[in-house]
Order: C-alpha cells, then structure tokens, then sequence
C-alpha cells in the first residue's frame, strides 16, 4: 500500500550532512560537489537535455517546466540577460530555502551557475528576504569562495563562462516572491506584479531576458546533472520526477525539514516523517501550501503529493508547507489568521484583492466573533470566489484558498457561529 | 500584410489580427466588453479586471485588456460565470465607494456609474462603507476626491508618460493603497502644474476642475457688475461637443449667442489678444535675434507649460518670451483699454474667461496678474463648466441662431484661432514675422510642417535668404526633451512654441469627456477649418488691433506694453 520509502545516502537530492553548521565548499567537493558543473561546461546542451528530461519543476509553487524555462531562454536573442534566483521565501510555515542556503549553500550556487551558463546569463542576483540574516551572510560568504575558487566570477574553471552574483535583500513584502514583483525591487520600483505577457524570460530585469527560479529548483540541478536524468526519474513519480522539500509543522511528534519523494501521501508524510500526532488528540485538519494553501480534511490525506492528482483533489503543493492541526485547534482561527495576513500583505493593485480583502476580513472577523449572518457566508464564499476568478497576480488568486476549502469542508463551523443558524439556537435553547 | 488569425469569441469565429488584445479583438467585431482602467492611448493597466472573460483551458478569468490572441482560441465574454465576476467586482468597489452619485460633479458621464447601470447593480449586498479621506482643494484648478478614487491609476499614467511631471503615484498597500503626490501631500505643496491630464482621464468624480460656476452666476446677477467673456479659441470646436454633437463642430455663432443668452453684458473673443500676442511676441523675437538676446525664445501663452518650467527649470527662464498669455493679455486691456472706451470704472467690470484649461484659472490669481490695478480676469470656466452652466440655465445649444462678437476686443484673424492647436502659434507668428521681416506677401499661409499629432516637429523657415529654425513641442515630455536639449546647448532654434497639454489647447484639461488622439484630430482640422474661413487671416491685418495700437498703445514694446502686456516669472524649483 506504501508508496513510501526511506531515502537512503545515494537516493538524495539533498545532503544536509551535519545540521548544525554549513557543508564547507571543500566538503561539498569531496562528495562529489562540483561535478555537475564540470560537466555542464563539458556539455552544455546535454546538461540542458537532461535537465528536460528530468522533468524537474518548478518548485517555488507554480511547477512551471524547468527546462522548458532554461529552452524558452536560449531562444533569446537579447545579449544581456540576467538570472536571479528567488530566495524570498516568504509562505507562511515554509522553511526549505532558509534550510537550503543556510546549510547548502555550495549545492545551490553550483545549481545556479549551471542554470546561468544555460541561460547564457553573465550576471544574476540572489533575492533573499531580509529576514533570513544569516542566509545572507552564508550565501554572500559562499559566493566569496566559490570566486576565490575559480568557480564563479570570470571564466569559470578556466571555460568562457562568466557569472556575478550579488546579493539582494528583500524588504519585508510577501508579494515580491511573485516573479514580477521580486524584478520591480531589484529596480528600485515598489514591489508589485506586472502586466504578463511579456514573461520575465522576454522582458525581466530591466527590460531583459531573465532566468527567474526559486532556490529549490535550482538546488535539484546539479544532483540531476551528476547522476543522470534516468536516476532523477526512479525518485518519485511519472507525472511529478524527484522530491520535494516539505516543511512539516503543527500538531507532529517531529517537525522539521523532510525531503519526501512524489508520490508520497500526505497522510504518510504526516505518519511516517512526522511520527504521528504529538499528543493525545485527533488529527482535524491539514493545511497543505502554506498560507494561500488549502485546508483539508483527514479523508483527503491519502492523495498522493504529486501535482496532477492533487489539482484534482483542489490541493495545492505550493511550496510544500504542510501544518498539522489537530482538534483542539479551530478552523476558523485559523482562517482568520490567514485572512489577516492576504490583508496586510495585499499590494492593493487590482480591484478584486483589493476591495475583496476589505470585506472578506469584515466578514470574518464578525464570524470570529460570532456576529455574522448566514447571508455573510454567502457573501463571503462569493467574494472569495471573484478573487480567485479575477485577480491580477497570484497572492489574490490564492489568498482565499484556505477559506474555500475550509467552507467546502468545515462549512459548520462557519454556519455554527452565525446568530442566524438555526440548529445552533435550539441548541443553545437545550443547554440554557 | 498583415497577418491575421481565427479565434473565437462566443461561439462565432473571428479572423482577427495577430499580436492584438482580446479586448481590442472583441471590439473590432463589436464585441463590447466592460472595461474602467483601460484609457485609449495609454498603457495597458489591467488593475480594474472588469474586462475579465473566459479563456476555454484557463483555471482563472483572463484579463482581456492585457491577453494577446493566439489562433484557435475560445472565449467566452458573456457567460454566466463572467458575469457574476463582473457584477461582484463592481458591487466591491461599490461597497466602499460614497454613495453620492446624485450630487456627484460626474454624475451624467461616470464611467463606474454607467457600467453599474449596465450591469444591472441593483444591491450591494455586503457592508457599505465610505472612506473619509480629506479632500485637495488647494489649489484654484483642480479639486481631488480621494474618497472617489478607484485607483484605476490613469491620472497616474497621464502624470507620468504623457507629462512626465509624476506628481500623483500610487502610495501605501493593499486597503490603504491610495494615488497621491508624494507623502500624501496637497496638489498646492508639490512641482503639480495644475494641467488637468488627471481629471480629463479620471473615469469617476476622484478629480475634477474647481467649479467656479457659482461666482459667475451670482457677477451675472449683480446690477452694478459689468460683466465681460472672453472665449479661447479652443472653446469655439468643442462646446458642441460638450452640448453632445460630435467631436469637432464648429460652433462660433452659436457660442455668442449662448454667451449673450447667460447675460453676459460684452461677449469677446480671446483670439483678439492672441492676435495682439503675435504682434509683442513676433516683435520681441525680432529684437532678440537683432539685438542678441537670449535665444531660442519660447512662447509662454500655456500657464501649465510656465509653471512647468518654473518648477524644472528654473535656470533656463530667459528662454521665456514675457509676453503674457492672451487671457492675461485680454484681462489687462478689459479693465484699462475697454473701461477708458467704454466709461465704466473698472472697479465694476468683471471679467470671465471660457478656457479648455484648468491652468487658467491658477493663471488669473497669479500675484503679477494684476496690472490693471486690479485682479485682471476674474473667473476662469472650462468648457465643460461653461457647458454645465449652458444646461443650467435650459439653453438648446444646436437650436441656436449664429451671433457675432462685440467690438472691439471680439475682432479677430484666422491666426488668432490657430493658437489651440499645436504649432498654431508658431504659424501665427511665422505669418507676421515673415512679412514684417521681408515686407513682402506670403505666397502660402499654411505652414504644413509645424501642424499635427507628432510630439516634436521642427522646420527652417526661409525668410527671406534668413534661415530660421524653430521647433514646436507639446504635452510636456515632449518639452522635457527640447528644454534638455536647450540646457545642455545642443538646440540651435530661435523660436520655440510649448504647449503643455498633447495637441495643445484642444486637447487641455477642462474640455469635454472623453479626449482622446481621434477627438484632438477632429478639433483640430475643425479649428483649420474656421481659420480657413476667416475674412483676415494674419494678425498684423486685424484692425481693431492695428486701432489699439494706435490710440492706446502706441508701438509695440512700448512702455505701456510693457505694463500692460508682459510679465515677469519666477524661481520655483522642486
């Protein structure tokens, strides 16, 4: 029945080594670090090749086709182009890129100079949110070493490719994890998503090609490249190749950081990984892609973490932010919650994210406080609905995700605290 | 050739264009799909997301003001689930929007109203609530209602592409997400050059014109007021428009009539002071290129374009001619040539002008605008304040019969009219400069090289084996790049002419809902058209002018010119 098994040392993606402080660049070399890139510079168009064959995607939450992106690049006959990876981690109860940079950080900068030489970018910027202090610095000392190393700055290991990588620190806003958005800061220009068509790969980064991905991704690359596409496909699964990173919190015995391959169910993630429930209460709910993920049921576990069956299932992997519940804990708490943050980190662009948070938080905060009306919910679950239909970028798209699904599933608890409900009054009559 | 594709809108198969929006595909086959952030002209926005339809493969609506078409495309612009989208998105803004669209300024052409009428609105089903937001009246111009704002951002855009003066900008997120001049300050506190862009593109009551329709009527009705129009010669190709004809009717006669119908004691014509301006002002570049005075010299009749330069380039004010504007001009002569004329104490005349500009009536109280001993054009209307007033008072402005202005600040030339058009006043001067210069007749008035939509034309006029280059700019990007070039010291013009509105004064900020580059075209060959009319088209053959001169001012460049007729500017900066 278990699609489930253990990674042993040569079945990674990631090697963490010794959690408590960084692979050094000589230690990630003499586990084979740096290979990859060799052989990319060797054999540029295979490298390419077997990064499409992979199948790796994007894992920063869209899963757009990396290769496909690396493709679309070359296609380009723009000279200047720029790469920038995305380190803004910013979803709620995502912790894998800080892991990554804090930990690996040579396994994501081999990644990203592979990748460059691809895109044939000679200059490229890694964006990390300004709350990740210590990333900053591991990255920034890493690129340092890595230069001194031949292995990144002018002619890389002796080769005509080039890559200048800076250091760029975000400012705080969720939304500039949106590509677009994340290109405007590095411009100087408020963080907000733009107009696509043109994509970043036609017009980024001032105006030119640029190779936008996200830590993870570029992370996989050189395990892909070293070992081959063909072993990259025994890792997960047909529809979804590899692993994927899951940030496991909440109500587990063992939180933490797991690589977990496609294919593995959730409800496994949480028994398997996290050890089970941390204390004597019953699961209740699992919040699947941080905050603009869903909320779902013990019944819907059994789907396995892969991306065709679960937008199926209208669960979104996102980035792989899985937040265990159990029954004391309250949905609508939840949700609140979530709805408070859309609110606060909405860049108020567009219409439906903008006036749709508006009432959307009014709505909820008199549900919270047991004031609201059936008609509320009415009104809530259409507001909602228009966001996710209508909205410029994907923070409006998604930020009701949690509050649709905990409608579909949890519907009442919503309608329970309503003055309204009819059940509840009678109830409340019995045990006045 | 073009390339073209099939798609489908519908259900019914389209052979569109490739490289096109949805939107723009939708409209060439009469397709009307709702849009509010969308403003011909300017960039693709897609903020509003009313323009939502259905893309047959799409999870989501798409935005069809920002989705190019590809072949074999299913969209779906009318279903249900659109239209519910729709209707929901415009019930939000509603919901926090003032309920006041009775008393609103944009009551008869607001584009959120009208698409709630569409759109069959007739509830708000969730809390109502209305922001309190203080409102910008600082300035004599314009009057900002942030409670209205829909933050479609084309006051935004216009400010910033068309001219480049980018003092409204989106400030502050999500809900508190507001357009403003820099930290939220008053219009009155920044380098704003009072231009209008904003309210001509604004699609709700957020920005408007200060309406100063009040003051006029209550001059009207004091017995002991003398009350004196001048109408600009934009205002005489675009009051029919305002009053619902199409775009680009001529309405001279029908425009006195209605003036004398409000009870407007003298009804003038502002084209009798731009006439006097060619004569100052062609005089002056005469001395200047004589006498080696700074050159090129600008001209300085758009008050927008003054306190442009003002503000951002306070180092190049010599360039300016001192000729006032012709408004200005008109105020001066009112309340000193025509009080002396006529016998009445200036202290009695109250002088009104119909502008296409909101600028103008910042110009008025300027504190140098006083040289009559008195504040010399007392209210500015736009054309759409005049057409507010025309409405008011149950005038049928097409059933008008035709009138002719009073003497003798009513006489004017074909070149006088011209001054709304971009290049207009360049040609006006060209046509005098060129026969005072050589003494001879000018074979071809039509100086084809300075007309039209481009943003920067230049030409060299032949005068006579004296090559002189000028150049004419308009909206003020435009006269960004010619004023760097001139302090930088790359520019070997003599003469310039700015205007800072796009098409020049037909296309100012007070003239009717919706302008766009079809209305500037229409209004601009209708204002060829009355030039081509006219008896006299030159200004040194206007007689009432030559008439002035010769009782009142004696020469131009005189010393009551001087007094009179030119002005002095100042140092803003930023």
């Amino acid at each position: 029945m278990s699609t489930f098994r253990e990674l042993d040392g040569y079945d990674r993606v990631f090697n963490f080594g010794n959690c408590d402080s960084s692979v050094s660049l000589s230690e990630y070399q003499q586990t084979g670090g740096y290979e990859a890139l060799r052989m990319a510079i060797g054999n540029p168009k295979q490298a390419l090749e077997e990064i499409c064959r992979a199948g790796l995607r994007g894992r920063g939450g869209a899963a757009f086709p990396a290769g496909l992106k690396l493709k679309m690049m070359q296609g380009n006959t723009e000279k200047q182009r720029y790469i920038v990876c995305n380190a803004d981690e910013g979803e709620p109860g995502t912790f894998k890129d800080r892991f990554i940079m804090n930990h690996i950080p040579f396994q994501l900068l081999e990644g990203l100079t592979i990748a460059a030489i691809l895109a044939g970018a000679e200059n490229g910027f890694v964006y990390i949110r300004h709350e990740y202090p210590l990333a900053q610095e591991n990255i920034k000392r890493s690129i340092a070493e890595a230069e001194a190393a031949g292995l990144l700055g002018d002619n890389i290991l002796g080769s005509e490719f080039s890559l200048h990588l800076k250091i760029f620190s975000g400012a705080g806003s969720y939304l500039c994890g949106e590509e677009t958005a994340l290109l405007s800061s590095i411009e100087g220009k408020k963080g907000r998503p733009r107009v696509k068509p043109p994509f970043p790969i036609e017009k980024g980064l001032w105006g030119k090609p640029t190779l936008i991905n996200n830590v993870e991704t570029l992370a996989n690359i050189p395990a892909i490249i070293a070992k081959g596409s063909a072993w990259y496909r025994t890792l997960g699964t047909e529809d979804s190749p590899g692993t994927k990173l899951i940030s496991l919190s909440g109500d587990v015995k063992k939180r933490g950081l797991y690589e977990v391959p496609f294919g593995t169910t959730f409800r496994e993630i949480i028994e398997n990984f996290g050890g089970g429930m941390k204390e004597v209460f019953d699961l209740k709910a699992v919040n699947i892609g941080g905050a603009s993920g869903v909320v779902v049921p013990p019944e819907e576990l059994d789907c396995p973490m892969e991306y065709g069956k679960c937008a199926e299932r209208g669960i979104t992997i996102g980035s792989g932010a899985v937040y265990v519940m159990d029954e004391q804990r309250s949905i609508l708490g939840n949700v609140h919650n979530r709805v408070h943050f859309f609110l606060h980190e909405s860049c108020g662009k567009c219409t439906p994210c903008r006036e749709g948070l508006r009432q959307v938080n009014r709505i909820i905060d008199r549900v919270t406080a047991g004031e609201a009306s059936l008609k509320d919910i009415e009104n809530l679950e259409r507001f909602t609905r228009c966001m996710q239909e209508a909205s410029f970028c994907g923070l409006g798209q998604a930020a009701g995700n949690s509050l649709l699904s905990s409608l579909k599933y949890f519907r009442e608890e919503y309608e329970n605290s309503c003055v309204d409900c009819v059940e509840k009054t009678s109830e409340r009559g019995e045990l006045c | 050739m073009l390339k073209t594709i099939d798609i489908h809108i519908n259900g019914e198969t389209l052979c569109v264009p490739e490289n096109i929006t949805i939107l723009e595909a939708a409209k060439m086959h009469g397709i009307k799909i709702p849009t509010l952030c969308h403003f011909p002209d300017q960039r693709v926005k897609a903020n509003c997301r009313v323009c939502v339809v259905e893309v047959e493969g799409n999870r989501n609506l798409v935005a069809s003001c920002s989705t190019p078409v590809r072949e074999g495309m299913k969209v779906r612009t009318n279903s249900a689930r659109v239209r519910e989208t729709v209707q929901t998105i415009l019930e939000l803004i509603f919901a926090n929007h003032p309920q006041e669209c009775l008393t609103c300024i944009r009551n008869a052409n607001c584009e959120l109203r009208q698409l709630a009428a569409e759109h069959g609105i007739r509830e708000i089903k969730t809390d109502m609530s209305t922001p309190l937001l203080p409102l910008d009246n600082s300035t004599p111009s314009i009057v900002r209602d942030p409670n209205k704002c829909i933050k479609c951002g084309r006051c935004a855009e216009v400010c910033h592409q068309v001219q480049t003066t980018g003092i409204l900008y989106s400030h502050y997120r999500g809900i508190n997400g507001a357009i403003t001049p820099e930290y939220g300050k008053t219009l009155a506190e920044v380098a704003c050059v009072l231009c209008g862009q904003c309210a001509a593109v604004c699609p709700v009551g957020a920005i408007h014109e200060k309406d100063d329709t009040a003051a006029v009527w209550a001059a009207l009705e004091n017995p002991n007021k003398h009350v004196v129009v001048q109408v600009a010669p934009a205002v005489r190709v675009s009051i029919a428009e305002e009053m619902g004809q199409a775009p680009g009717t001529i309405a001279v006669g029908k425009l006195v009539t209605a003036l004398r119908r409000l009870g407007f004691n003298k009804v003038f014509d502002t084209d009798f002071t731009a006439d006097l301006t060619i004569l100052e002002e062609g005089n002056e570049l005469l001395q200047r290129l004589k006498n080696g005075g700074t050159l090129p010299m600008i001209t300085s009749c758009s008050p927008g374009w003054i306190k442009f330069i003002e503000h951002n380039y306070p180092e190049q004010l010599a360039h300016l001619s001192t000729c006032k504007s012709p408004q200005q001009m008109f105020g001066a002569l009112a309340k000193t040539y025509y009080a002396e004329k006529s016998g009445i104490d200036p202290k009695d005349i109250v002088v009104v002008s119909i502008m296409p500009c909101t600028a103008k009536k910042y110009e008025c109280t300027r504190p140098e605008m006083k040289s009559s001993g008195y504040q010399d054009v007392d209210y500015v209307l736009t054309t759409r304040e005049f057409g507010r007033m025309l409405r008011q008072s149950g005038v049928d402005f097409k059933a008008l019969a035709d009138g002719e202005f009073d003497n003798p600040l009513g006489i004017s030339t074909g070149a006088g009219a011209i001054f709304c058009a971009t290049g207009g006043v360049m040609e006006a001067a060209l046509r005098t400069v060129y026969e005072v210069v050589t003494g001879k007749e000018l074979a071809k008035l039509e100086f084809e090289s300075v007309r039209g939509l481009e943003g920067i034309k230049e030409a060299t006029v032949d005068l006579d084996g004296l090559p002189v280059k000028v150049a004419v700019a308009h909206g003020l990007a435009n006269a960004r790049k010619v004023m760097d070039k001139i302090q930088a010291g790359e520019a070997d013009y003599a003469f310039v002419e700015v205007m800072c509105c796009p098409g020049g004064c037909i296309g100012g900020g007070g003239q009717p809902y919706v302008t766009k580059r079809e209305t500037r075209m229409a209004r601009m060959d209708a204002i060829y058209q009355v030039d081509e009319n006219m008896p006299l088209r030159k200004s040194h053959d206007n007689p009432a002018v030559q008439q002035l001169y010769k009782d009142f001012l004696k020469e131009p460049l005189g010393e009551k010119s001087h007094h009179l007729l030119h002005t002095h500017y100042q140092k803003r900066g930023l």
